[in-house]
Formats: C-alpha cells, sequence, structure tokens
C-alpha cells in the first residue's frame, strides 16, 4: 500500500482543506482515506450501475414503446456474473479492511504509553511520568503512542477522528489502540458510545506537539511524582510488600521483572504477566494463582480506584529488582510509624504511615 | 413468448355486495376476529398510530440538531427521544410493519388457502402487540426511558433511573406477537398450500416471508432472554453483565446482536417480498431468475444468525473473531447484490408502467442499494473503526431500514390498497408523496454520511459548529420527508369513501390474491383453487381474461 503520486498530494490537500472531510493527522489516516475513495469508487459504480440498468430499461421499454413484454426465464450465467463480480470486490474489501484493522490495533512494542480512565462524564488520561489531564491528551507527533484504557462505570468509546482511531472504553477490562501523530495542532476526541446524560458533553481535545514542545509540556505539568511512585507508594500502604518481598521464603512469588514473562499458574494454563493480567491478579487473586503458592491472597476488589490500578500495574511493570521493597520493610520494621517523619517530597523511603498523603490520586476508594 | 396486457376498464368495476369489511358490523366484531384480514387491518391502525409517533420524536431530534447548542429540549430529554424514537420504530412499526398487515392478509390468500394455519394464535399476536405498546406508552407517559435502543449494560442496569423495566417489558411482550406471526407464517406456507401450489411456484412474497419468519422464531427468544437478564439486574442484581460480580458486560452486546442483527432481516426480507411482486407487476413479466431470488432469501435468514459480532469490532473481541464475522458480513451482502441485479433486469423488455408501486419500489432500490454499499463500509474491519458510532452508520441503517423498508412497505400498501379496500388511492396525488419523499429522504440522509466520516458521534445532543451546514441541509430534508409521509395519511382515508371503486385485478397481476373480488369475502374463495401455472404467468392470465365473460366486479 504505497501512495504517494501528485494525484495523491493534490487530493489530499484539496480535501483536508475542505469542510467536508475531517483533517489527516496521524499516520494511518492516509491509508484509512485510501481505503475509502476505493470503497467510494466501487459504491459509485455499482450505484451507477443500477441506476443505468432502471432508468435505462425505464426508458426502452416503457408501455409506449413496449407494449408487448418478453417473457424471459433467467440466466444462470448472468447470475453468476452478478454473484462472482460482487463477491470479488467485497474480499478486495475485506483483505483490505483486515490490513488495517491488524495495524491500528496492533501497537508496536516501541510505543509510549498513556492511560485513559473513561467516567460519566470526562475523560482521565495519566502520563507515566505523573501527568494527569481532565479531557485532554496531549501527544507529541511522529512517536507511537499507544492508549491503554478502561471505564469507571458504563461502557465508553474513545474517538479521535482525524487520528483515524477508536476503541470501545470498558469497564473492567483493559482494551488498548495506537496512533502516531503526524501534525501539530488540537483535534477532537469525542465519546462515541452513548454513556446516560451529558454523553455529548464526554468530549476534549487533543494536542499533537512537536517533541521538544511535548517534553516542555511535560515538565511543567508533572504532578512531582510518577504513575511508578504512586504505585510504590500503594503498594506499601496495601501491605503488598509482605508477601511480595522477593524472599525465598515469601508467601507470594516474586514481582520484580514479571512483567511480560511467561507464568505458569496452579491450574495448569500460562499466561503472559500483561497489564490486564496484573490487573486481573490484584482484583481476582483467586482464580489467578501461581504454581507452588497458596490462594490465600485476598480480593482488592472495591479497595483501590482504577487510577491506583493503574498506579500498581505501572510500578510493578517498572520493578528490575526487590531491594527498594525490602528497604521499605526494614524501615518500617525498624521504626514504625516514624518513617514518614524523614524525607518528605522524595520517595527514598516510603513507610505505610505516609502513603497516599502525597499521592495526587488518593487511593482506596472505588466509584470517586 | 409475449403478452399484451391491458388494464381492466374499471368505470364498469362495482363493489361486490358481500366482504370481509360488510359480513359483520359492531366493534365486537372486529376485536374478537378470527379473519386475517381483519387482524391485518387492526395491525394496520395500531403500526400506523405508532409510526407518527416515533416520526414525532425524529422531528423534534431534528429540530433539536438544527443549532450546534443544546437549546431546545435537555439533554435528559434528548436522550429519551431519540430512545423511544429507535424502540417504537423498531419494535413497533418496523418489525410488524410489512409481514403483520400486507403479509396478514395476502399471505393466505397468496397461497390458497382460507386462513392462517391458526387464526386464533394471530388475533393473539395482535393483542400481544397491544399489550407491549401499552407498556411502551405507560413508559412513555411517565418519563420515559433512555437506554437508547440497544438497552446497553452497564447503562441500563446500574446508571440510569427511568422506566427501564417497563420499556424491557414491553419489548419482551411485543416480541413474542412477531414470533407468533413467524409460527404462522411458517406453518401455512408448509401445510396451507392449495393443490398444485408446489414450493416453486409460490409467489417470491411468501418466499421472503418464510425466510423472514424463521429468523423471528429462532432469533426473538434470544432477545426475550437477554431482557429478562436485564430486568433480573436491575430488580435482584444477579450479576450475569457485571465484571464486578465476575460477569462480562460483553455478554449483552453478544446476546442483544445475535437477535438484533437478524431482527435487520426480519424487518428488510418481507419488504423485498413486496418488491418482487410490484416490479413484476408493472413490468408485465415474470421476475428474472426465480430460483436465484427465492434461495437468496434464504441465504440472508441463514448467513444473517452469524454476523452479529460486526456490531462489535471496537469492543475488544479478539481480533481473529473479527476477522471471521467481517468475511460472513461480506458474504450475506452477496445475496442481497443478487435481488437488486435481478430487479432491475426483471425490466428488461418488459412493458413498464409507473404507478406509485412501481415508484416507491424504484425509490427501495436506490436507496437500498446505497445502504448496501455503505454496509459494506462498515462490514471492512479498518473502516470501521472509524465509521462506527458516528453519523455514518446512522445513515447507513437510516438508509436500509427507512429508504428500503419503509419504501417497500409504502409500496406494498398501495399495491395492495384496492385488494384491501376495494377502492383506489388516488394516482397522482401518491406520485406527488412516492418523489416527495425519496428527495426529502436522500435531503435528510446523505448529508449524515458526510458528516460522519467527518466524525460527529451518533447520539450527540450537543455537537461542535462546524457540522452545522450538513445539519441543516438533514433538518431541512426532513421537513420534506414529513411531507411525504403525511400526504398518504390524508389522501389513504380520503379514498375509502371516494376512491375509484378498484374492480378484482386493477393491475392485472397474477397473483391468486388478484383472481378474487376486491374487498375479498370472509372466506377468500368460494371454491379451493387449484394451482396449475407457474408464479408470474402473465400468459395464464391474458388466456384467463380473454375466455372469461365477466372481466371486472
Amino acid at each position: 500500500m504505497h501512495i504517494s503520486p501528485v494525484l495523491w498530494q493534490f487530493l489530499v490537500h484539496w480535501l483536508t482543506n475542505s469542510a467536508l472531510f475531517p483533517p489527516e493527522a496521524s499516520a494511518i489516516s492516509p491509508y484509512m482515506d485510501a481505503f475509502y475513495f476505493f470503497l467510494c469508487a466501487i459504491s459509485a459504480v455499482g450505484l451507477i450501475a443500477v441506476a443505468i440498468l432502471v432508468f435505462g430499461f425505464s426508458i426502452l421499454y416503457r408501455k409506449e414503446k413496449s407494449p408487448v413484454a418478453t417473457q424471459i426465464e433467467g440466466s444462470t450465467l448472468l447470475e453468476a456474473t452478478w454473484t462472482i463480480i460482487p463477491l470479488a470486490l467485497f474480499m478486495i474489501c475485506f483483505v483490505w479492511g483486515a490490513l488495517l484493522y491488524f495495524r491500528i490495533y496492533n501497537p508496536p512494542t516501541n510505543a509510549m504509553n498513556i492511560y485513559i480512565v473513561g467516567k460519566q462524564w470526562m475523560w482521565k488520561a495519566e502520563h507515566p511520568g505523573g501527568q494527569h489531564e481532565i479531557d485532554s491528551l496531549h501527544i507529541p507527533i511522529n512517536r507511537p503512542v499507544q492508549l491503554t484504557m478502561i471505564s469507571q462505570d458504563v461502557f465508553h468509546s474513545f474517538s479521535i477522528p482525524a487520528f483515524r482511531v477508536k476503541r470501545e472504553v470498558i469497564p473492567g477490562r483493559y482494551s488498548t489502540v495506537w496512533f502516531e501523530a503526524t501534525a501539530t495542532g488540537t483535534y477532537h476526541l469525542f465519546c462515541t458510545q452513548y454513556c446516560g446524560t451529558d454523553h455529548s458533553a464526554m468530549i476534549g481535545e487533543v494536542v499533537a506537539m512537536t517533541p521538544d514542545d511535548y517534553q516542555k509540556w511535560a515538565a511543567g505539568s508533572t504532578s512531582g511524582a510518577s504513575l511508578a511512585q504512586n504505585g510504590e507508594r500503594l503498594f506499601a500502604s496495601l501491605g503488598c510488600n509482605s508477601c511480595h518481598s522477593g524472599e525465598a521464603t515469601a508467601r507470594g512469588p516474586n514481582l520484580s521483572q514479571v512483567y511480560g514473562s511467561r507464568l505458569q499458574l496452579a491450574d495448569g494454563s500460562t499466561v503472559t504477566a500483561n497489564d490486564a493480567f496484573l490487573r486481573e491478579a490484584i482484583l481476582n487473586p483467586s482464580t489467578h494463582v501461581m504454581q507452588g503458592y497458596a490462594p490465600i491472597m485476598p480480593t482488592y476488589q472495591g479497595q483501590v480506584s482504577e487510577e491506583g490500578l493503574i498506579d500498581l500495574v505501572e510500578y510493578i511493570k517498572n520493578l528490575n529488582s526487590n531491594y527498594r521493597i525490602q528497604q521499605t520493610l526494614t524501615t518500617s520494621q525498624l521504626a514504625p510509624g516514624q518513617a514518614g517523619a524523614s524525607s518528605s517530597g522524595t520517595p527514598q523511603v516510603n513507610g505505610p504511615a505516609r502513603a497516599g498523603r502525597t499521592a495526587p490520586s488518593v487511593p482506596g476508594t472505588v466509584n470517586q | 413468448m409475449s403478452t399484451i396486457v391491458t388494464l381492466p376498464n374499471q368505470e364498469e368495476a362495482r363493489l361486490p355486495k358481500l366482504s370481509y369489511l360488510n359480513s359483520e358490523y359492531g366493534l365486537k366484531s372486529w376485536l374478537l376476529t378470527g379473519d386475517h384480514k381483519r387482524i391485518a387491518m387492526l395491525y394496520l391502525i395500531s403500526i400506523t398510530f405508532f409510526f407518527f409517533l416515533g416520526g414525532a420524536f425524529a422531528g423534534v431530534i431534528r429540530l433539536e440538531l438544527l443549532t450546534p447548542q443544546p437549546d431546545l429540549v435537555a439533554s435528559d430529554t434528548y436522550n429519551k427521544l431519540f430512545t423511544m424514537h429507535g424502540v417504537i420504530m423498531i419494535f413497533l412499526f418496523l418489525v410488524p410493519s410489512v409481514p403483520a398487515t400486507v403479509g396478514n392478509f395476502v399471505i393466505p390468500i397468496m397461497v390458497g388457502a382460507k386462513d392462517l394455519a391458526f387464526p386464533k394464535i394471530n388475533l393473539l399476536s395482535w393483542y400481544l402487540y397491544v399489550a407491549g405498546a401499552c407498556f411502551l406508552v405507560y413508559a412513555l407517559l411517565n418519563g420515559g426511558v433512555d437506554t437508547g435502543w440497544t438497552f446497553t449494560t452497564p447503562l441500563s442496569t446500574h446508571y440510569l433511573n427511568t422506566h427501564v423495566i417497563t420499556a424491557a417489558m414491553g419489548v419482551f411482550i411485543a416480541g413474542f406477537s412477531s414470533i407468533f406471526t413467524g409460527l404462522n407464517f411458517i406453518v401455512t406456507i408448509h401445510r396451507m398450500r392449495c393443490p398444485g401450489m408446489t414450493w416453486f411456484r409460490l409467489p417470491l412474497f411468501c418466499w421472503s416471508h418464510y425466510a423472514a419468519s424463521i429468523l423471528m422464531v429462532l432469533g426473538t427468544p434470544v432477545l426475550a432472554i437477554t431482557l429478562v437478564l436485564v430486568m433480573l439486574e436491575r430488580t435482584v442484581g444477579i450479576g450475569v453483565f457485571d465484571p464486578t460480580k465476575g460477569g462480562d458486560p460483553l455478554l449483552f452486546q453478544h446476546l442483544f446482536w445475535f437477535y438484533s442483527h437478524p431482527a435487520v432481516y426480519i424487518m428488510i426480507l418481507p419488504g423485498m417480498g413486496v418488491i418482487s411482486e410490484v416490479i413484476s407487476t408493472f413490468s408485465r413479466k415474470r421476475v428474472f431468475g426465480y430460483t436465484a431470488v427465492a434461495f437468496s432469501s434464504v441465504a440472508i435468514a441463514v448467513f444473517g444468525f452469524f454476523v452479529w459480532a460486526h456490531h462489535m469490532f471496537i469492543m475488544g473481541v479478539s481480533n481473529y473473531s473479527a476477522l471471521v464475522f467481517s468475511l460472513l458480513t461480506m458474504l450475506v451482502a452477496v445475496p442481497s447484490a443478487i435481488k437488486i441485479f435481478n430487479w432491475a433486469a426483471t425490466l428488461y423488455k418488459g412493458s413498464l408502467t409507473f404507478e406509485t408501486p412501481m415508484l416507491y419500489a424504484f425509490g427501495f432500490m436506490g436507496l437500498f442499494t446505497i445502504g448496501g454499499l455503505t454496509g459494506v463500509f462498515l462490514g471492512s474491519l479498518g473502516m470501521d473503526i472509524h465509521l462506527t458510532e458516528t453519523y455514518f452508520i446512522v445513515a447507513h441503517f437510516h438508509f436500509v431500514m427507512v429508504g428500503g423498508m419503509l419504501m417497500a412497505y409504502l409500496a406494498g400498501v398501495h399495491f395492495w390498497w384496492p385488494k384491501m379496500t376495494g377502492r383506489m388511492y388516488p394516482e397522482s396525488m401518491s406520485q406527488l408523496a412516492a418523489v416527495t419523499t425519496f428527495i426529502g429522504f436522500i435531503l435528510t440522509f446523505f448529508p449524515q454520511f458526510i458528516v460522519g466520516y467527518l466524525g460527529m458521534p451518533r447520539r450527540y445532543h450537543a455537537y461542535p459548529p462546524e457540522f452545522q451546514v450538513l445539519n441543516v441541509l438533514s433538518t431541512a430534508g426532513a421537513t420534506v420527508l414529513g411531507i411525504g409521509y403525511l400526504l398518504p395519511m390524508l389522501y389513504m382515508p380520503w379514498s375509502l369513501k371516494y376512491g375509484k371503486i378498484a374492480g378484482s385485478n386493477p393491475w392485472q397481476a397474477t397473483g391468486l390474491e388478484w383472481q378474487i373480488q376486491s374487498p375479498p369475502l370472509t372466506e377468500n374463495f368460494v371454491d379451493i383453487p387449484v394451482m396449475d401455472h407457474e408464479a408470474y404467468d402473465y400468459e395464464w392470465l391474458a388466456h384467463k381474461t380473454e375466455h372469461e365473460v365477466t372481466t371486472v366486479g
């Protein structure tokens, strides 16, 4: 699918400047639009064919001209023709559409990840660096961006027409979509799945910036703690560290470098530890017991908000050693209650006592 | 092989002394009737009422969308308007439209029977329809419901405080009415055909109703189960669709669309049957490729059951299952294309006249072709990502359901009006209505394809100002469309008293229903007919007319 002749440039320029066509602002847009023109073309051909037949026959065989009807049984050859030609065209559409679909829904491995939480009636975006946004999304251009999305209540749908991408945001399950913006600007962000009273107010803007501007924005908008740092606090305050300490005698499995690895479960199946699995394992641990461990972990359903879960997932994702977990445990054993007094602001020591206080998104509640 | 058909002189026609309309008098004789023709009339009156109710909601929606700001009604009211518009139009108008009125009236006569197989179940089906409608009207009068016609969970189960259970109950009950209609048609077509009426001598109208009936009987129970689960979730919280209780919200989508996609074919197949009859009659020619058209109906019914997940391509179904459903969706588009080309080929070497039913049928062919082809856009996986949940999809299904089905319904009502009432509708007036409807329709819904590709989401109360021009066009079109629909509402009742007397076969059509008096006797046939010719045999008709002593009346 290589498209770059002059004609194409001209068409794109003409269309994107007309009010009848959305801006092309992502890497996938030209491919989507090419497919759209193809579909329009075969539709036009089909419609014109039918129109010619109907109007042509209406003129040629109207009663005044053709008082006598000639009875015709049918024709297998013609039936075959108008079965096979549409079928062939539809098959081309099928293959072309499938290629696009797989491209849009299979993110590249180097994509930068942003979390989206949808709720009635706002979009919350959480950047790993700790930038939190509501009803807006800042992204750099020329870089693949993956969105990991979840809904806190009902079905929503995250749609950016200028990027030609959209994905349902579902309660209780991560869904992902990716895009690579190619032109700076501010674009519409819509919720396209009917979600109640203010459905049409669940809109926002996507701000595509040059990488430099994005860096400046990110530096200026951070809440001070990254998602992983929030996750670390939550990990300690929920007491996760007492079992998942990484020691050989620990009651829970070692979580260091667990992200992306293949895990053997107690029921004999193997799974890949991705975002969705980690989230599920926190909420429904009894159905995701690792082989060799007892099913003793309690459920955290209703105790951690979706943002809190994102923090935890992001923390586990970036957990490369258990050193700090053990440090935290040691500190809290040595001086329980005093850990919070020291070194506020820097997350070197994260005792349970001060967890959540400095975190911008307060964990421990549902349905905020 | 040629036939000259001359229409009978209607000046000589007289209304028959006795017919199903005057065999009994009084309200009770109508409300307790077992006569399929009277039940068809009861249906005709009730669905017409709900069509105009649903249409009024559409009118308010279009008026609100005239401006980008939410200024005419409140957001909740707007949500209730499009919900009630959808629920009423789909469950109380489109699903019963052709089958319960025209189909109910002519199918027994077409197969040469005195009534449907189960006349009392037929009456029960109308009462169930009315009961379901009463629930919906009750919900409406008490503040309405705002789930969207799709009753999507968990919105409908946990997040809304409107009359969801009442409305779901209404749809549940109305569903049984359509199951009974389907059951009656299946048994009638299997068991009640007159001597000589083989399967391949059946009019194509019967074939398409047979296919639609299979869908009604097999699909509707799944909708009933789904709605019961929604009601149980709301009342006792069984949690089948609730992720926090181990349920799956996507399961609702699967169950709902397992009915609601076939429901599209329940709606369109009977319309396709009408088009076959109308095109053949006004071309004075056998339908081109009878078997292909007949089997394409069956193919649509069979494939129609296996494409439901194409409503869920962006909802996180596995990529590979999306692939399979997209492929099957492409396959279901083929039988529709076959039908369109066969109808077009029927015109070839015909002797065409352009009475109102034919104009509506041409409208159907054009609009349904656009509707079908834009369905290919949405069935193509990648394209669906951008187009689904926008106005593109709204335009697409209105082209199929309103441009296609409603045109076919109006074609059918006009076509069989002389048979039902014994009188003609005013021809030039109705031709004007047909053309007005067509123009109004294009103007209303074509701009929505464009605004959909621009990305305007459906079910939006307010929208970005750059979409206004296209929305104004759409609203202007809706006004014209409204006039197009109001015209028949005026001249059809007028024709009951002042219309020309039709005579038994004003179109010189070949179906058995045109060989008996108009309006028919309660028992349809004095003697059970014997079918000794193929369907659409205009030579047989010419021969019969030649040897008949009395030509009309």
